[in-house]
């Protein structure tokens, strides 16, 4: 068990780059708390796989430094961090069974042979392996080969922390869900550190406590589902979590005020902006706009139903805004009026949510 | 949708049948036609039946080349198979060396057969040649074209020297194409260098070496040249492999009853010992 910390961490493929935009993985500082389950989600190559392999020793980082309970453990070697990490792809050993496989780790860490039945037996009941234990691992499906990938790493009872590259991406459809309400149980009941790899928002945010969502090699924010929701601390966020994703629309900010076509729209930060920015976006999920009397004029565009809502495209001036509406509310056309919470409406100076001090705590 | 047959397709097979036609069927079924008959020339056969394979079983030369052919394959494989593959290993998997290795590895292959057995008949010469005198100067006596044993050491290191390469760029290619994920997974698991090599490079090998060993045993078999060239069978006849004895007994002795016979068996001996180690190797896979 342990609580991990990253200090400063980068890394780049090769030499250390002269230019910010080159790091895979840019200077950042974070802590993950023991026992938590955490998921890295991010778009393809946006260096969370770089993390990942960081955190547990197959990459040495290019400058920083990671602590496990507050121990530098920069230089040390997989198996002198005692991690597991199950990868995208089932890396089976072909020519043993499949007990021999998830006893693999045990009995290279000298493990006595009662233990090991204990432990194999007990994770692959739950993952519905026990019928094809005698078998040959490499006549396995490849559903039956990942999950002799996962019950490796879940095996061992004293590790550190349990990684997760991507590692239902070759599971059906059906099984997924299954497999991650396991992982989920599982985690309740060992609570250990677990730290989950990856791009589908829905994995991320039913398998996490703590979400850290990743962009072009750096961490733009770190909380609850919820949080994220509610609360995106970047632009990237908004519109990567959520479906339909965030509005943005160009605005300006005149003595604290937002300002859109002329208009003045009522948002919950525009007060704290202290100008300076090359763009001013406001920010606000489609769940939060609603017809009304009064408010920014709109044209109607599109209505697409998705079931329990309509998402409606309107045009504001010449940019383009999604509402949700309930199932049965009056959906007006043509031309119409818009209104936005202020609580939910944000002005993001740059991409990043003016007025925001914890911030820095991301970068 | 509706299927089409066509038969005018097997056409455009017709040329590869031909082609094996003209360079295998055709050939074997003129050996077989020998090996069944006796002739005189003119044109003039008469049908034998099995007398040539009788003899050709029966006979002591026969049954000593057969067997220094089998030591001498045998040999080659247990040395070059286990020496191609620790090369493999040992060789850098991305870099500027890369080209560089793979380069100095192919080259033996690139020196035409005579060439090789030239090379080693001059280098392991006992007065001038660099090996030859290496070895005398050692305070060994050497001299290979009078001790049988100096003979085989030469003969078996030149097709080390000439065919290590082969295996060694095929288990190298088997190496390169095993995702960097089994090593991370083994590092992660914990296994020691034996265990990945055990668990996972040796079994991720098994086809490519299946093939080194086929190939390998195929060639060796049926060596010619570069014994020839280098020792012409001898001293005596103690490096007179099969093909070495076929040749002398075809072209020397001009008998072409029995060396068909020869053929036939020599033909068949590699077949079978080729399914063999298939089969073995193979064992298992398709369970």
């Amino acid at each position: 068990m342990a609580r991990i910390s990253f200090h400063d961490l980068a890394h780049a493929y090769g030499p250390a780059p002269s230019s910010p935009e080159h790091w895979a993985l840019k200077p950042m500082t974070m802590t993950l708390e023991d026992g938590g389950a955490y998921a890295l989600l991010g778009p393809s190559g946006c260096g969370k796989t770089t993390l990942l392999n960081l955190t547990s020793g197959l990459l040495t980082p290019t400058k920083g430094r990671i602590e496990f309970d507050r121990v530098d453990v920069t230089h040390k070697t997989p198996e002198e961090r005692n991690i597991a990490q199950v990868f995208q792809f089932p890396v089976i050993y072909d020519t043993m069974t499949v007990y021999d496989n998830l006893a693999f780790p045990l009995r290279n860490r000298g493990v006595d042979e009662a233990t090991v039945a204990t432990r194999v037996k007990g994770i692959a009941g739950m993952l519905d392996l026990s019928s094809t234990l005698q078998k040959r691992a490499s006549g396995l499906t490849a559903d039956g080969k990942q999950k002799i990938s996962l019950g490796r790493g879940l095996v061992r009872s004293d590790v550190n922390v349990i990684m997760f590259d991507e590692p239902l991406t070759v599971i059906d459809p059906h099984l997924k869900w299954e497999l991650r309400s396991k992982l989920k149980e599982l985690h309740q009941r060992i609570r250990r550190t677990m730290i989950y790899v990856t791009h589908d928002q829905t994995e991320a945010l039913t398998f996490a406590d703590k979400v850290v969502v990743m962009n072009d090699g750096q961490v733009v924010q770190i909380g609850t589902p919820v949080e994220l929701f509610e609360r995106p601390r970047h632009t990237f966020v908004g519109h990567f979590i959520g479906s339909p994703g965030m509005n943005l629309i160009n605005c300006d900010v005149r003595d604290g005020k937002a300002v859109i076509g002329g208009g003045e729209v009522a948002t919950e930060n525009a007060a704290k902006y202290k100008g300076g920015a090359r763009t001013l976006q406001l920010g606000i999920r489609p769940e939060f706009v609603k017809f009304s009397s009064e408010g920014l004029p709109v044209e109607v565009t599109k209505v697409a139903d998705a079931g329990r809502f309509n998402i409606v495209s309107v045009q504001a001036g010449n940019q383009p805004l999604k509402l949700l509406v309930p199932q049965g509310a009056a959906i007006p056309s043509g031309s119409a009026k818009v209104a936005f919470d202020p609580a939910r409406a944000r002005i993001y100076a740059d991409g990043w949510l003016v007025g925001d001090d914890a911030r820095g705590a991301a970068q | 949708m509706k299927k089409t047959f066509d038969n005018k397709a097997w056409f455009l097979v017709l040329p590869v049948f031909l082609m094996v036609l003209f360079n295998s069927l055709i050939p074997l079924m003129t050996v077989v036609n020998y090996s069944v008959q006796e002739t005189f020339g003119n044109n003039e056969f008469f049908w034998s039946g099995t007398r040539w394979f009788e003899q050709v079983l029966h006979d002591r030369q026969f049954h000593e080349s057969l067997m220094r052919q089998i030591i001498f394959t045998g040999l080659v494989l247990l040395i070059q198979i286990p020496l191609g593959l620790a090369i493999a290993l040992c060789m850098p998997r991305k870099g500027p060396w890369v080209s560089v290795c793979l380069v100095l590895i192919a080259l033996p292959l690139l020196v035409p057969w005579n060439v090789v057995g030239s090379m080693w008949n001059i280098m392991a010469l006992p007065d001038i040649g660099l090996l030859g005198k290496a070895i005398n100067g050692l305070g060994i006596s050497f001299n290979y074209t009078r001790q049988p044993l100096a003979a085989w050491f030469t003969v078996v290191l030149m097709d080390v020297w000439h065919w290590t390469s082969l295996v060694v760029l095929l288990c190298y290619a088997g190496l390169v194409s095993i995702p960097d994920a089994y090593y991370q997974a083994a590092q992660v698991d914990g296994a020691s260098r034996w265990s990945v090599f055990r668990y996972i490079q040796l079994p991720k090998l098994k086809h490519v070496l299946t093939i080194a060993i086929l190939l390998r045993f195929m060639d060796s078999f049926m060596i010619y040249t570069e014994v020839i060239v280098l020792t012409g069978g001898g001293p005596g006849s103690t490096t007179k492999f099969l093909s070495i004895d076929l040749v002398q007994k075809a072209l020397g002795g001009f008998d072409l009853g029995p060396a068909a016979a020869f053929s036939i068996v020599y033909f068949l001996i590699i077949l079978f010992l080729s399914w063999l180690f298939y089969t073995l190797m193979m064992r298992g896979e398709a369970k």
